[in-house]
This record gives structure tokens, C-alpha cells and sequence, in this order.
């Protein structure tokens, strides 16, 4: 890289609202030829709406993108493509019936006289695949091949012949380590042929091991470029986080009382479950809120769906109220007094048809009845009370619960398992897409909830709010606990210690 | 100019009331239209107040309206039944089997007639649950799990009676197809019991408030601990039990059990009947007597067309009209 040379790509001062709320402000991003850049932050910074600009797939309100030394407006994902600009997304979008030359040629078939020419597309293939040292018969189906080869053949179409910039959209997902391996191989060759990386992900330690720069976003906005080499993995997360190192100790204390020494009413040890979680524990007490902290992907979520039977765990011991249950299914945790709140509320969480009454007794409508038939009369008393109880606006008990705000519906969500009583309730992104009112109003609400004996098991991405609510945080690290931290030792700058490092850096940062 | 400004109401009343007029029409949309259906014929088509054309459409519906009974359960579910059909053929070749002695010697007539009622109804049943459990244990999706007694259906019934049509003339037995309480078609009353029953059931038992929960976002039901495998599994056995009931209706209407012929063509006149009247086809909102009026109109229609003289032919393209027309009145309730 020499300094006379002009980027490849740069974006500069890139402004973008959605129906009037802005998703960038005066976003930077600049990417030198033949460099692997990675482009990092939370949910919401902005990541995805900057490459979609760049790619055509959304215009921008303002701002100048200049690629290979021209000013560059693309107006489709075809127009980008055809500049030298490829896209690799998550999930590999191929056919896997077909065969590999096919894959690769969708969609630019070549032809003669009207017909398709198989022989010039399979030396097109065989030729393309031989770029990333892969020789397969290019005639065979995809399935044929392990998901290693078949995210190659993603690869290799997307990039085809002329890309100069490749964006890789958290290629690793679906990957296991030496498929990893595989993947950075052909990046390096890339890099090496002179083509460019914007590489998107959440594990640091991929970030480290293959990109050379790095472009943080938070809030819309870019906070910080910098030389890979030179950012420390805590400077990279306390920047994505925005929290300052220097920020004072939490103040006050949680209430650390009786429930220290309570029985844990949940209990969970050296549990794994597919690619995502290889060794996690983790353990709540009656009337504690505990905490489970990590970046994306560490294998939170996957672990408490495990907890709760919704997902089979591969390994491990799950012991709830001492007791060795048997749960296989959400319906089995449920009797044995568990709650959960599922991360996405759209998806996994509402009734959109059904009434607030109807979305809140649903599980409990098996305790309602009188010998098959729901108990109406009962279900109104409850829900009434619900409602009065937790604030939830609505026009009434029969209003459909899609035409309630993100805040209400998860106030519905919450008084479903309230009203069945648990010992454990299990918050998954309690507050995601909720108001800053209703927010505050539900991290009071659980609160009060847990001083009256009920166990708490919340994830939450936002720091502030784990830090705030949690009396114990346990800080979970590409599917392994890292650290558990207790008391005085829950604040900010600890948890983001363990999510960039692991307790043994930890206690290193502490002294020094 | 100033004329047309006053006349128009201001540009946000207009869309309210627009609105309004959708949600009207979304709702009542099937009622209104079977309200203008029988005004058009009482006008227009001779003899139409009379007993006997209400006695010729409610036979005509019947079968339909009971089979698209469990079809809305089932499609409340956010599944679909294509064996319906078929498990009707294979209720209607089995009944005669049974009272005419040829299945098993019959120790006595009426225990035979007692036999022909129940074990038909219960084969398709047991069949319907097979459906169930292709689609629950196996993971099939329901058009794939119910194609499979579609096709295969028809022709177990045809290997049970050799291919043959079956004649037979037993009152007792017809009585299901033919009699009358108080002059009124007993299957018509049969129909009306089904349709309360179900309507009641959907809207007040807990069992009903699962299947609704189910098609309307299945992971969030089975998040909320509801038993979505044994609630399907139901569902599908009462679509099997009522397909059955509808064979035996059919065969007692013509006296004559042909495994070609029974119930075909019924899988889609009840997924109409279940369109057209309001039930949404990707689950989670159902109406019962909903498919009963979709059932009446699209019996109206083809009536009124016959009544007046335009061939069969035609009625068809009047069916196929009425569905696009009741599945675009949907969305438009859903924007």
C-alpha cells in the first residue's frame, strides 16, 4: 500500500433515514486495493444499510462514494456487480440440486445458437473453481460436495472473473474451523491477486487473524478506523460498545442478600449445543437477576433455548430446582415452572390475530377450563388484572395484539408466564425495539419481580442494562462461559473485558 | 370548480370512511353477498320460494358444508387436506360392503346397519389420523401427506368392491341421505349440528384456541408450551371422521356406492367453500359458519345459473370468479 495511491473504494459523509429516522449519519468507509478491511458493530449500527448503499440495493439521501477514482451511484445490485463489486451473504444462496456449473452460471448463461453451450460453462466453472485451488467435477449436484466446497462455489460465483471488491457478510456462520481455514486461504489469495475485502463478523479473533484495517460503527455513525495491528481486542469492544475504560465503578449495590446462599434454582453445566455452544455454564438463584453477556454470536440465545427444551441440547447437565427434569420440550419447562421470552417477539412471541386476552392466557388456558371449555369469566379477571398491573395500554382485553406498540406487546409477553407463576423466567433481549419509557418501565418491572422471589435469567446486548439490573453476570465467549462475575466485580469495563479476552486477560487488565 | 371542492368531503374523512367500507366488506363480505344472491333469484328465477328449492340446495350443500367443516380446522391450522375425497370413496364402498353381508356374515340386519354407520366413518377417521402423523412425526408437508391418500385413496375403495358399482335399497340405512324430521332433510339437520358443534368448539374450548394459535404463528405456540404435534393430529382425524360422514350422505342419496365417483372433485369445492367465506388460507383466523354461507353461495350461484338456463359450463367460470373475488376481499383486509 503506498500513500500516492488512491482507494480503491471511499465513502464519504453518507446519510441515510428511513421514514424519517436516521440509520447513518455522515458514515465513512474507505478500502485500499488488495487490503481486507473489516467492518464491525452492533445490531443497528448501521453495517448493513452502508453495504446496501454501496451495492445499489438502497439509494443514499446524501453523500459521495467514489470507486476506482470515478464517483459511483449504482442503482441495482446487477449495476454494482458489473462495476467489479460482489456480495457474499450469510447463507449460501445456491441451488443445490443442480450442479456446480450450473450454480455458477446462473443467470449468465452462455449460449449458442439459442441453445445453452454446457461445454463452454463447465470450462468456465472448472477454470473459475481452479483460481481457489478446487478441482471437482463441476458436473456433479452441489449437495454432492460438504458445505465447505459448496460455500467455495458461492464464492467463486460471486466473484467470478472480474471482482475487484468482494464483501463477505458473516461468511464464517455456517462454517466449522477448518472450513475457516479454507475460507481465509482464498481471501489471502485474493488479497494477493489485488482484489479488496470488506469482511463483516463478530468473532474477534477471525477479525485479527485475516483483516488488515478496521472501520467501527456505532449509532449510524463511523467512530473509529484504525491498523488492525494497533487497536487492542478491549479498544476494538469498548469502541463498538461506546463505553469509555475510564468510567467510574458502578455506584450503590445490587442486593446481594439471602439469595447468596440460596439453592440455585437453575443449574447449568458444560452445555453444548451444535456448532454455536461447546461449554457453557451458567447458574440463577432464587430472587436474582442474572446476567448473560457476550457479542453476537457467542451462543447466548442458543443456550437458553436449550435451558427451556426448545432446542436439544448435544451435551451437558441441565439441573432445574435441584432436581434432574426431564425436558425435552418448551411444554415440559413450562410445567416445571419456567418462563421464556423469546428474542424475536414477531417470530416467536405474539399471536398477531389473536387478542391481548387470548395472546396472554395462552399458556395458561390449560389451567383455565372446566372440563375442555376456556373459563372465560376467569381469563377476563386475570387479564384485567395483568393489564392494570403492568400499565399495559391498550383499548381493552379484545384488541388484537399486532396494533399494539413493541413495548405493550412485550408487557403482554411478560404477563403470560407472570400469570402462570414461574421460579424462572428467562428474558431474551427483554427491551430489544422497545421505547426508552416502556424500557425503563420493564427493567422495573422485572426488578420488583425478582425482589419477590423469581428467579431471572436475562440476555441483553446493551451493557448498561445488564450492568444496571444483573446481581451476577456470566460472559459467554464463542459458545464457552468466559468469566463469572459477582457483586462489586459487574460493571462495564469487566464484561467487555471477558467479551474481548476471556477471565485470565481479565484479572491482567485489573492489576495493570 | 367551487362546485366540485364542496361537494368533497375533506381528503382524511374520505380515507376513514373508505376504510371502513374495506373492513365492512371483509367481514360481511360472504353474507352480504348470499343476501344478494337470494333477493336476485327471488326476483328473477321462477318457483324459487318454494320448499322444494330449499330442500334441492341443502342436499346439494350437505356434503360439502361437512367436509369443509374439518377442512377449516384444518386449514386453521395452516394445513390442507387433499385425501377428503378419496377417504369419502372409501367410507361409501365399505358401508354397503357391510350391510349386504359381503364384508363379514351379519348375525342380525340392524346390527348391520349399526356396523355400516360407525366402522366407514371410523376407517376414514383412523385414515385421516395416518395424515396426521405423516405430517407431525415425519415432518411432511401437508399437501405432500394428503396427496398421498388423494391418489391412493379412490383406489383401495375400487379394490374393496372389485371396481363394481353397488346397488342397494335399505330405507334404514338411507335414512342419513333421504329421510326427514318434520319435513325437514335429516343430513340438513346433520349439518347444522356439525357446523354449531365446530363453530362452538373453535370459539370456546381451549382445543380450538390451540388450532387458531397454531396457524396463526406456530413457533410462539409451541414456545408457549402447546402440544402442536397432538393438537394436528386431532385436527386431521376430524377431517378423516366427517369426510366419512359425507360418503355415507352420498351413497344414501343415490342408493348406489361408486368408488369412481364418490366425493370427487370435493377436496376443492371445500377449500372454496373455506375461501369464499372468510377463512384465511395461511391459518390463524377461521370462521365456521363462514364456510357454511361459502358453501351457499357457491350452491346459489351454480343454482341460479341452471335455474335460468346457462349451462353447467358456465357456472363453473361463475365458481372460479366468486373465489378470486372472496381471496382478494381477504387481502384486502389484511393491509
Amino acid at each position: 500500500m503506498t500513500e500516492e495511491m488512491a482507494p480503491l473504494l471511499s465513502m464519504h459523509g453518507i446519510d441515510k433515514r428511513f421514514a424519517g429516522i436516521p440509520a447513518l449519519r455522515a458514515a465513512e468507509l474507505t478500502v485500499e486495493k488488495g487490503e481486507i478491511h473489516a467492518l464491525i458493530g452492533q445490531n443497528g449500527a448501521g453495517k448493513s444499510t452502508l453495504i446496501k448503499i454501496l451495492t445499489g440495493y438502497y439509494t443514499r439521501d446524501s453523500g459521495e462514494i467514489m470507486f476506482d477514482g470515478k464517483p459511483a451511484a449504482f442503482a441495482s445490485p446487477q449495476e454494482a456487480q458489473g462495476a467489479g463489486i460482489s456480495t457474499i451473504y450469510q447463507e449460501i444462496n445456491l441451488v443445490p440440486y443442480r450442479s456446480v456449473t450450473e450454480n455458477i452460471c446462473l443467470g449468465r448463461e452462455k449460449r449458442r445458437f439459442g441453445l445453452l453451450d454446457w461445454r463452454a460453462m463447465h470450462a468456465e466453472a472448472r477454470a473459475l473453481l481452479a483460481r481457489f485451488d478446487i478441482d471437482i467435477d463441476v458436473r456433479r449436484p452441489l449437495m454432492a460436495y460438504p458445505t465447505a466446497v459448496q460455500q467455495m462455489v458461492a464464492i467463486a460465483r460471486a466473484i467470478g472473473f472480474d471482482a475487484r471488491l468482494v464483501i463477505m457478510d458473516e461468511p464464517t456462520s455456517s462454517l466449522d474451523e477448518r472450513e475457516v481455514e479454507v475460507l481465509f486461504g482464498v481471501i489471502r489469495q485474493l488479497k494477493a491477486a489485488g482484489v479488496s475485502v470488506i469482511f463483516v463478523s463478530h468473532k474477534l479473533d477471525e477479525l485479527y487473524a485475516v483483516c488488515d484495517r478496521v472501520t467501527i460503527m456505532r449509532d449510524g455513525r463511523t467512530v473509529q478506523v484504525a491498523a488492525m495491528a494497533e487497536l487492542s481486542r478491549l479498544d476494538l469492544v469498548t469502541t463498538m460498545l461506546g463505553r469509555e475504560l475510564t468510567l467510574v465503578l458502578q455506584e450503590g449495590h445490587k442486593p446481594g442478600n439471602a439469595a447468596d446462599t440460596a439453592e440455585p434454582v437453575l443449574k447449568v453445566s458444560n452445555l453444548a449445543v451444535g456448532r454455536k455452544v461447546r461449554d457453557v455454564n451458567f447458574e440463577v438463584r432464587p430472587g436474582e437477576i442474572v446476567g448473560l453477556a457476550g457479542l453476537l454470536g457467542a451462543g447466548r440465545t442458543e443456550s437458553v433455548r436449550a435451558v427451556f427444551g426448545a432446542d436439544r441440547p448435544s451435551a451437558g447437565t441441565i439441573r432445574f430446582s435441584g432436581a434432574d427434569n426431564a425436558i425435552s420440550q418448551p411444554a415440559d419447562a413450562i410445567r416445571a415452572g419456567m418462563g421464556f421470552c423469546s428474542e424475536d417477539r414477531k417470530l416467536e412471541g405474539i399471536i398477531p390475530d389473536m387478542s391481548v386476552r387470548e395472546n396472554m392466557t395462552l399458556a395458561l388456558m390449560p389451567h383455565l377450563t372446566k372440563r375442555g371449555i376456556v373459563d372465560e369469566t376467569r381469563s377476563r379477571e386475570i387479564v384485567d388484572r395483568f393489564i392494570k398491573r403492568l400499565g399495559i395500554r391498550c383499548s381493552g382485553p379484545e384488541q388484537r395484539i399486532r396494533e399494539l406498540s413493541g413495548g405493550n406487546q412485550q408487557k403482554v409477553l411478560l404477563a403470560r408466564w407472570l400469570c402462570m407463576n414461574p421460579r424462572l423466567l428467562i428474558l431474551d433481549e427483554p427491551t430489544r425495539g422497545i421505547d426508552v419509557g416502556a424500557k425503563a418501565e420493564i427493567l422495573n418491572l422485572i426488578r420488583e419481580l425478582a425482589s419477590q422471589g423469581l428467579g431471572v435469567l436475562m440476555i441483553s446486548s446493551e451493557l448498561e442494562e445488564i450492568v444496571e439490573a444483573a446481581s451476577r453476570v456470566f460472559v459467554l465467549r464463542d459458545g464457552c462461559t468466559v468469566a463469572a462475575l459477582e457483586g462489586e466485580a459487574v460493571n462495564e469495563q469487566a464484561v467487555m473485558a471477558a467479551m474481548a479476552h476471556g477471565q485470565e486477560e481479565v484479572r491482567e487488565t485489573a492489576h495493570g | 370548480m367551487a362546485e366540485t371542492a364542496t361537494t368533497l368531503p375533506p381528503a382524511p374523512a374520505r380515507e376513514a370512511s373508505r376504510f371502513e367500507v374495506r373492513t365492512f366488506l371483509t367481514r360481511y363480505g360472504a353474507w352480504i353477498a348470499l343476501t344478494l344472491l337470494i333477493l336476485v333469484n327471488l326476483a328473477i328465477t321462477p318457483n324459487f320460494a318454494t320448499w322444494q328449492t330449499l330442500n334441492v340446495n341443502l342436499t346439494q350443500v350437505c356434503a360439502i358444508v361437512i367436509v369443509g367443516v374439518g377442512m377449516t380446522l384444518v386449514i386453521a391450522t395452516g394445513g390442507i387436506d387433499l385425501s377428503v375425497g378419496a377417504l369419502m370413496a372409501i367410507a361409501g364402498a365399505l358401508a354397503p360392503l357391510i350391510f349386504l353381508g359381503k364384508l363379514f356374515p351379519l348375525p342380525h340386519p340392524v346390527i348391520g346397519i349399526a356396523l355400516a354407520f360407525v366402522l366407514p366413518v371410523l376407517a376414514a377417521g383412523a385414515l385421516g389420523w395416518c395424515n396426521g402423523w405423516l405430517i407431525t412425526h415425519l415432518r411432511i408437508q401437508p399437501i405432500i401427506a394428503t396427496l398421498v391418500l388423494f391418489i391412493a385413496g379412490r383406489g383401495i375403495a375400487q379394490v374393496f368392491t372389485n371396481g363394481n358399482l353397488q346397488v342397494f335399497n335399505l330405507p334404514e340405512f338411507q335414512f342419513i341421505g333421504l329421510g326427514r324430521v318434520f319435513g325437514i332433510p335429516f343430513q340438513a339437520i346433520l349439518m347444522v349440528a356439525i357446523v354449531a358443534a365446530a363453530a362452538w368448539m373453535l370459539r370456546r374450548t381451549v382445543f380450538g384456541r390451540q388450532i387458531l394459535a397454531i396457524g396463526g404463528n406456530e413457533r410462539a405456540a409451541r414456545l408457549a408450551g402447546i402440544p402442536v404435534a397432538s393438537v394436528k393430529q386431532r385436527v386431521y382425524l376430524i377431517s378423516g371422521l366427517l369426510s366419512g360422514i359425507a360418503g355415507l350422505i352420498v351413497i344414501a342419496r343415490n342408493s348406489a356406492a361408486d368408488a369412481n365417483l364418490v366425493g370427487l372433485g370435493m377436496e376443492l369445492d371445500a377449500i372454496a367453500a373455506v375461501a369464499v367465506g372468510g377463512t384465511l388460507l395461511t391459518g390463524g383466523r377461521a370462521t365456521v359458519v363462514g364456510t357454511l354461507v361459502g358453501a351457499l353461495i357457491i350452491q346459489l350461484v351454480r343454482y341460479t345459473l341452471l335455474a335460468n338456463g346457462v349451462p353447467d359450463a358456465a357456472a363453473l367460470v361463475a365458481k372460479a370468479a366468486i373465489i378470486v373475488m372472496a381471496v382478494w376481499l381477504q387481502r384486502q383486509g389484511q393491509r
